[in-house]
């Protein structure tokens, strides 16, 4: 199954991921507008990691054994026939127990602030699912200036180590 | 406001931030290596710092949201006719500083440009011109000793071989080579893509003084490596691994300045490289301490020959200076294979500003009276000239070959086509564009990937522009244009400039 690789080496924080990511999944599709009327700040599927010099992009793996998958309650979370980990937000009651499980911090809490009730859902990376039924790549790795981030089966030969 | 000094208050550059179209995700704040953008997490805002800006452009050009522009200060000191601002802010820092201006990248002194004044020639009928998408066109072209004449020898059987034996030749696909950068001064990233690219163009890149990194040894074929005075790793190996190997007697930017990588940029892979301990200052003096005259080169020039058992070029590479023909005479005389010029326009990752501006002269200048003079004392085959510092396009390199050169190094054009954007600070190490650096954080960004393939697609290109202006002239290989300076003409010159460079006014 082809994942988003993630190139360290090449890394440089520069944020395009996840601004692509917000957009990609916003009803406008702009990265202003997401940000700034559909109050999608920090709705982000990868998060930029930085220590030092090191740096990465960190998003859902789905893994062949996804640990969110078995913590689910409520069947939001499917493997999807492709492989993708999908996590159905309309069905997810907002147990967080995906967000506690997954070894990699990529599942994240969210909670909307409506008039009536807040409700709650977590949301994860969907490896931009729509996207790839176009025959486009992921928004984060068609973003990223450095290709730190490849959507491929294996590792690519031009790590410099 | 607090009182800030002159040379701090007049900042050149202004940070302009839109701050509706501003998203905050912070991309510009870890772009910035000169911190001069920083995140208010009380305000929530994105601050600047205006005055440590250099012009680099790097938060502009990955503002996802195309929310910054980076504009000249319009607050300047009073323009005079003598004072330009420039200069009056290099007065206040010196004032205050009692130091040299150090900056990097070549001389912006608008100096004449020579090769804006040549115009190339184009045939009608008495020579037609050639189609080089239908004919075939000779790119190729070889660097080194021609020797005197060549003697054939037919055998029995009537073939023909060379009996002659020819001195080693370094065989370019296209006339143009990555001219010296040091790793040290550019990091390996930006080195690898040079090696990476020339390796697929079937050209040299050059590894300057720094030594050769082992991760490079496997594009030693398509290198050439340097020897300069600091003799920073020099060793067997690596002077037999390349293809050529080049003396460095002086470099365009700097004539007589020698090089000084500071201690704290000596990391352990670059000690390991340039064969120092980590940390200690890399000086290369500015003389060669065994090379009083040209007879201490030529000791030095065979005794790489002798290490490197006459099987490859020595080069050896002086800075474009006044009476430039006579030094290359002796270059040639002394036993070099390949000469090097390098004309006060040639970049730097650091230099005293006042050297850099005002020391040397044009390559093409150079070029001409070196190619004369060979030429008249009948040594020209015996060594092929390589010109460099301020080729900036491929009119200068058709314009360089038809004024006498073989072939041409180039450097700053490199760089632009990775990002740089001349912003003048390389002697920092800061450079945000991730070249001229070897911070781990910025050295990565440069992905060789990317950075060999822009390599590689100015070149290519180039070469079909050259391919297109070779025909234009009814030239079909660029060999037959060395020193063909008939296909040449001046324009806007005086009299005398247009005989030094040996190139007729246009009309006649």
């Amino acid at each position: 199954m082809k994942k988003v690789i993630i190139i360290e080496d090449f890394c440089i924080a520069c944020y395009n991921c996840e601004v692509a990511c917000v957009a990609t999944h916003s009803r406008t599709q702009d990265p202003v507008k997401s940000y700034k009327r559909e109050n999608l700040r920090g709705k982000t599927n990868t998060i930029v990691e930085l220590k030092g010099p090191a740096a990465f992009s960190s998003m859902c793996r789905h893994c062949k054994h996804p640990w969110c998958l078995d913590a689910c309650i409520s069947g939001a979370i499917q493997r999807l026939d492709n492989g993708i980990v999908y996590l159905d937000e309309e069905r997810c009651v907002g147990c967080w127990g995906c967000v506690i499980a997954c070894p990699y911090g990529s599942a994240h809490p969210n909670i909307k602030h409506n008039d009536k009730e807040d409700t709650k859902h977590a949301f994860k990376c969907d490896l931009c699912v729509d996207r790839l039924e176009q025959g486009l790549k992921p928004a984060c790795v068609e973003a990223c200036p450095n290709k730190a981030l490849v959507y491929d089966e294996t590792m690519p030969e031009v790590l410099s180590k | 406001m607090l009182y800030k000094k002159p040379q701090i208050q007049f900042y050149p550059y202004i940070v302009q931030r839109d701050d509706y179209k501003c998203v905050r995700c912070l991309g510009c704040v870890e772009q910035c290596s000169y911190d001069s953008t920083f995140y208010d997490e009380e305000l929530d805002a994105i601050w600047n710092k205006h005055e440590a800006c250099v012009g680099c452009k790097r938060c502009e050009a990955y503002c996802p949201t195309d929310a910054i522009k980076i504009v000249p200060n319009p607050s300047r000191p009073y323009e005079h006719s003598s004072w330009k601002w420039e200069l009056v802010m290099d007065t206040y820092l010196q004032a205050n500083t009692g130091g040299i201006i150090i900056t990097g990248i070549g001389n912006d002194k608008p100096h004449r440009i020579y090769f804006d004044h040549l115009l190339i020639d184009a045939c009608q009928v008495t020579n037609p011109s050639i189609d080089p998408l239908r004919e075939p066109m000779e790119l190729r072209t070889f660097l080194g000793r021609k020797g005197q004449k060549i003697v054939i020898e037919e055998t029995e059987k009537g073939n023909i071989s060379l009996k002659t034996k020819l001195a080693p030749q370094l065989q370019l696909e296209t006339p143009i080579m990555f001219s010296a950068m040091s790793y040290g001064s550019i990091n390996l990233n930006f080195q690898e893509s040079m090696a990476r690219a020339a390796l697929q163009l079937g050209t040299y890149w050059n590894t300057g003084e720094g030594g050769l990194h082992k991760k490079l040894y496997p594009y030693a074929g398509c290198g050439i490596v340097q020897v300069a005075s600091g003799r920073f790793g020099v060793s067997r190996d690596y002077l037999k691994a390349a293809a050529a190997v080049e003396i460095k007697i002086g470099q365009g930017a700097k004539p007589g300045i020698g090089g000084h990588l500071p201690g704290e940029k000596v990391n352990a892979e670059i000690a390991e490289t340039r064969m120092i301990p980590p940390g200690s200052d890399a000086i290369s003096p500015a003389p060669h301490h065994d090379i009083y005259s040209i007879e201490d080169l030529k000791q030095l020039i065979y005794a790489i020959k002798e290490t490197t058992r006459y099987e490859k070029p020595v080069i050896v590479k002086i800075a474009a200076v006044h009476n430039v023909a006579a030094i290359a005479s002796g270059i040639a005389r002394a036993g070099a294979d390949i000469i090097v010029l390098d004309g006060f326009r040639g970049g730097t990752g650091a230099t005293p500003k006042s050297v850099r501006d005002n020391v040397g002269i044009p390559v093409e200048v150079a070029i001409a009276v070196v190619d004369k003079r060979l030429r008249e004392e009948g040594i020209r085959n015996e060594v092929s000239i390589v010109a460099t510092g301020g080729i900036r396009n491929s009119a200068d390199v058709i314009k360089s070959i038809a004024l006498g050169a073989d072939a041409v190094y180039i450097a700053t054009a490199a760089m632009l086509a990775i990002g740089c954007t001349l912003c003048q600070t390389c002697n920092t190490g800061r450079c945000a564009w991730g070249i001229t650096t070897n911070d781990p954080r910025l050295a990565r960004r440069q992905n060789p990937e990317i950075a060999s393939e822009q390599l590689y697609n100015l070149v290519k290109g180039w070469s079909h522009e050259i391919k297109d202006m070779l025909g234009a002239m009814g030239i079909n290989s660029i060999e037959s244009l060395k020193g063909n300076r008939l296909r040449l003409r001046t324009i806007g010159l005086s009299e005398k400039e247009s005989d030094i460079l040996g190139v007729l006014p246009a009309g006649i």
